[in-house]
């Protein structure tokens, strides 16, 4: 099939190599096991996002709230625990959190005809983490049980595989699965590629769309749950900005934010590209500002690439499912 | 068919002159020869229709000759000098303008605008831009077509039959002479179809070519001068109209012979399937009230915009009626979305089903089993082998060509496309299938076999509901036929009863008609 022929994974393989060839050059405990292991499990928490934000896009929608519902799961979390109760039940908390915005964003988007994702989920991201801000104000809250931090921090028994690595391939299985083999999958690229077509077939739109919003929002529970754990510590302006990087990533991973293209695939071959791109920069001193800099530069000059392609070929670059 | 008692061999047109000679024309896509050395000539004040089944080349020929695809082989000569219409731009230049059967107007600029878009009338010197002067002349031009439409009315606003005459006013403007209709008629009422005709009658004897492509055979018996015939990419052949009879004319199309076009077989009607009493939709329809029968196909006739559409809408849950009662098998039904529909065994086939029934990107496997994904895969698991199996059976029925079901529909020609939602709603087996325009815009071949399609599902205890504006259809097809005019039932018909005029006469209401005339001018 001729259409196989140029994919975008491929693409996106190729400068993972480059950049790991040229990250190897700069250190050499790159490449030995506990420091690419240790280099991927720095990012991940943003990873369990980008993984729902993929079927956000695929279905033509957009998710700006996720770092914001990421925030007040964490305070949340934290205040609960603070208050007395156990970790291993704030834990499920913050799960919940992320759960209930998550289906209040998308009750709105289906329910409500005129309202987009694009308003709703700003409008979220701003009330989400006001929340946050009203309930903890300026303080930090920390001091959880040691066991928590082991999410982050700890490896698989016996072994050197750090255990939010484990965590986050159970999660993008899940969602490879969810996305690739299942009717639940098609039928987001049925709404994404016609959302008119979709619905005359029968497709249930309104409930997917809330389910789909659902998930995300638990996504950015568990980030919150990981997140919090590498920290030590809650603040309202965690995971400030998050929402950019997370939708960046997705569209690098070659999901369009216009619906009906791309998969989880992409989406972690993008994940890991933007890890050692950031990781390289880190070994060569390159300071916070100037990475953005690059890192936008970079984005653009990547995403234009099937633009090109295509416009060569005189067809549009398409690839589903 | 009626017939000019006097044979019309190219009365007015130029003989000596062409305007227009391709040569040899050949035209490949990656794994495809849409066209394979085509010859075709034409005159002035000739209407040259170009006939074929879907994908035999005719749009690749049309875009050709509009400069929008350079031929890989052969030459086009205008007016006996050899050309080369690099662009669309250069085609125009030469006078070359095209009307579309989904006019491509902008629907938010109004008419004058659409018609001085990339040549506006422009002071010499301010470059200020002269809408009055614009405005005038887009009155005349309109005029000349026999239309009071206003030079300001907004373009969207209008109807299809009307968007048409502004293409067409469009094409007058740059003093067109060569004027190509692309299916002019498909989306246009009866006596939209003969305004249409007399506009064209009218710019043949002003000397304007005219190639004309239309699936419809009343169209080229009733105003073609020559037809050209294009069979998988080849020119079968070019003849005078009264040099070819319709079943050879038919033979040259599909290279054999079509011997029964509508094919309903008597049924004698089952229990009841589905009834409405007394649906109503506030400014579109009211006190609609019929009932179908297994082994029924029950056709809705009347004029365009006469509610047909917004009935069948309301019945498959878009657009849900505001009073009334649906019952499906005598039990009464909620439809409020396309999904309770389905559930309850009713299928739709839209009208405009490149928007509303297709998936572009997605493979035509994809698009054929997205309704049935749950009869399918009831564990939610997607089961490809089935999937395919389902797909491979509709794309040999209704004989779709494609190289494989894994191609997404978007490589599909125009008429192949239409064929794979006729597929999907198919492959649902529903109960209660309600088509609009099932045949529009698809080619004799295929047309024959949706027809025996419907009739077959009809035999196996379906009731089918059909909507069509053209009468050789409506008649052949339907074992009753409703006809609406403005919203209400305006006439009930069994077969035996049912002509063209009754129908014809129910659907414009004699008297009322006059009233909506004056209405829309105003």
């Amino acid at each position: 099939m001729k259409r196989r022929f140029f994919r975008w994974e491929w693409l996106l393989l190729i400068l993972i190599i480059g950049i790991s060839i040229v990250n190897g050059r700069l250190s050499t405990h790159f490449w030995s096991y506990t420091g690419l292991m240790d280099a991927l499990a720095v990012f991940l928490e943003k990873g369990f996002m980008v993984l729902t934000m993929v079927l956000v896009l695929v279905i033509g929608d957009i998710d700006i709230s996720v770092a914001s519902i990421t925030a007040l799961s964490s305070v949340l979390m934290a205040m609960a625990y603070r208050g007395g109760l156990p970790m291993a039940l704030a834990v499920p908390l913050a799960l919940a959190v992320g759960v209930g915005c998550g289906y209040f964003n998308g009750t709105l988007i289906a329910k409500i005809p005129g309202l987009s994702a694009i308003i709703v989920t700003l409008a979220g991201s701003s009330l989400y983490r006001g929340i946050a801000y009203i309930l903890l104000g300026d303080q930090a809250v920390g001091g959880f049980p040691s066991w928590y931090s082991y999410l982050a921090w700890g490896y698989i028994k016996g072994t050197h595989i750090p255990f939010i690595i484990v965590a986050f391939l159970v999660c993008a299985l899940f969602y490879g699965l969810l996305l690739h083999r299942t009717t639940f999958g098609r039928r987001l690229y049925a709404i994404g590629n016609n959302l008119v077509a979709a619905r005359f077939s029968g497709v249930p739109v309104a409930r997917i769309k809330q389910i789909v919003f659902t998930l995300n929002g638990l996504m950015a529970g568990v980030a919150a749950v990981f997140l919090t754990s590498k920290l030590g510590s809650s603040r309202p302006n965690i995971a400030l900005g998050y929402e950019l990087e997370v939708i960046a990533i997705t569209v690098l991973g070659g999901v369009s934010p216009s619906g009906g293209k791309g998969g989880i695939v992409g989406a972690c071959l993008a994940l890991l590209l933007m890890r050692l791109l950031r990781y390289g920069m880190g070994l060569k001193n390159i300071p916070g500002q100037v990475m953005m800099v690059l890192i936008g530069i970079i984005l653009i000059g990547v995403v234009m690439v099937p633009q090109l392609v295509s416009t060569r070929k005189g067809k549009p670059l398409v690839r589903e499912s | 068919m009626d017939r000019d008692p006097c044979p019309r061999v190219l009365y007015g047109a130029d003989v000596e002159n062409g305007i227009l000679e391709l040569r040899g024309i050949s035209k490949f896509f990656p794994g495809v020869r849409a066209l394979n050395r085509v010859d075709f000539d034409l005159y002035p004040g000739e209407v040259h229709c170009l006939v074929g089944e879907n994908g035999a080349g005719k749009s690749t020929l049309i875009k050709i000759i509009t400069g929008v695809y350079q031929p890989d082989e052969g030459e086009i000569l205008y007016q006996g000098q050899k050309v080369v219409f690099a662009n669309p731009m250069v085609a125009s230049r030469y006078q070359i303008a095209a009307v579309y059967q989904q006019p491509a107007s902008f629907p938010h600029l109004t008419v004058t605008e659409n018609i001085f878009l990339g040549h506006p009338l422009i002071h010499p010197k301010s470059k200020r831009l002269l809408w009055p002067a614009m405005w005038e002349r887009a009155r005349e031009l309109l005029r000349s077509l026999g239309s009071d439409l206003s030079p300001t009315a907004v373009v969207g606003t209008l109807s299809v039959a009307q968007q048409q005459m502004v293409e067409i006013a469009k094409a007058l403007s740059i003093h067109a002479r060569i004027l190509i209709m692309d299916e002019p008629t498909a989306a246009l009422t009866r006596r939209e179809t003969e305004d249409l005709y007399a506009i064209v009658r009218k710019l043949r004897a002003q000397g304007t070519a005219i190639i004309f492509i239309s699936h419809r055979f009343e169209d080229i018996y009733e105003i073609a001068d020559r037809v050209t015939v294009l069979r998988d990419g080849k020119s079968v052949g070019t003849w005078k109209i009264v040099e070819i009879g319709e079943q050879d004319l038919i033979r040259a199309m599909v290279g054999r012979e079509i011997t029964q076009l509508f094919p309903k077989a008597q049924v004698t009607p089952g229990k009841e399937l589905l009834r409405v009493e007394k649906l109503s939709r506030i400014g579109f329809f009211r006190d609609i009230s019929f009932s179908l029968r297994a082994g029924e196909i029950v056709g809705l006739s009347g004029l365009v915009g006469s509610g047909r559409t917004e009935v069948a809408q309301a019945i498959f849950g878009i657009a849900p009626a505001d009073e009334g009662k649906i019952f499906v098998e005598g039990k009464e039904v909620t439809i409020k979305s396309p999904l309770d529909a389905i559930r309850n065994g009713i299928g739709y086939l839209p009208e405009d089903r490149l928007h509303q029934g297709l998936f572009f990107p997605m493979s035509i496997s994809d698009n054929i089993t997205i309704a049935i994904l749950d009869d399918i895969a009831p564990s939610g698991w997607l089961q490809p082998e089935r999937e395919h199996e389902v797909a491979s059976r509709m794309l040999e029925l209704l004989k779709i060509k494609a190289p494989t079901i894994f191609h997404p529909v978007s490589s599909l020609s125009g008429g192949n496309q239409q064929k794979v939602v006729v597929a999907k709603l198919l492959a649902a087996r529903l109960r209660i299938l309600i088509m609009d325009e099932p045949t529009q815009g698809v080619d004799v071949g295929a047309k024959a076999a949706i027809h025996q399609i419907m009739s077959d599902l009809a035999k196996e205890g379906l009731g089918i509901l059909m909507i069509s504006s053209e009468m050789p259809e409506i008649l052949g097809m339907s074992d009753r036929i409703l006809v609406m005019h403005e919203g209400r039932i305006s006439g009930e018909f069994s077969r035996g009863e049912a002509t063209q005029e009754k129908l014809l006469e129910a659907a414009v209401n004699v008297e009322r008609s006059r009233k909506r005339e004056v209405n829309i001018s105003g």
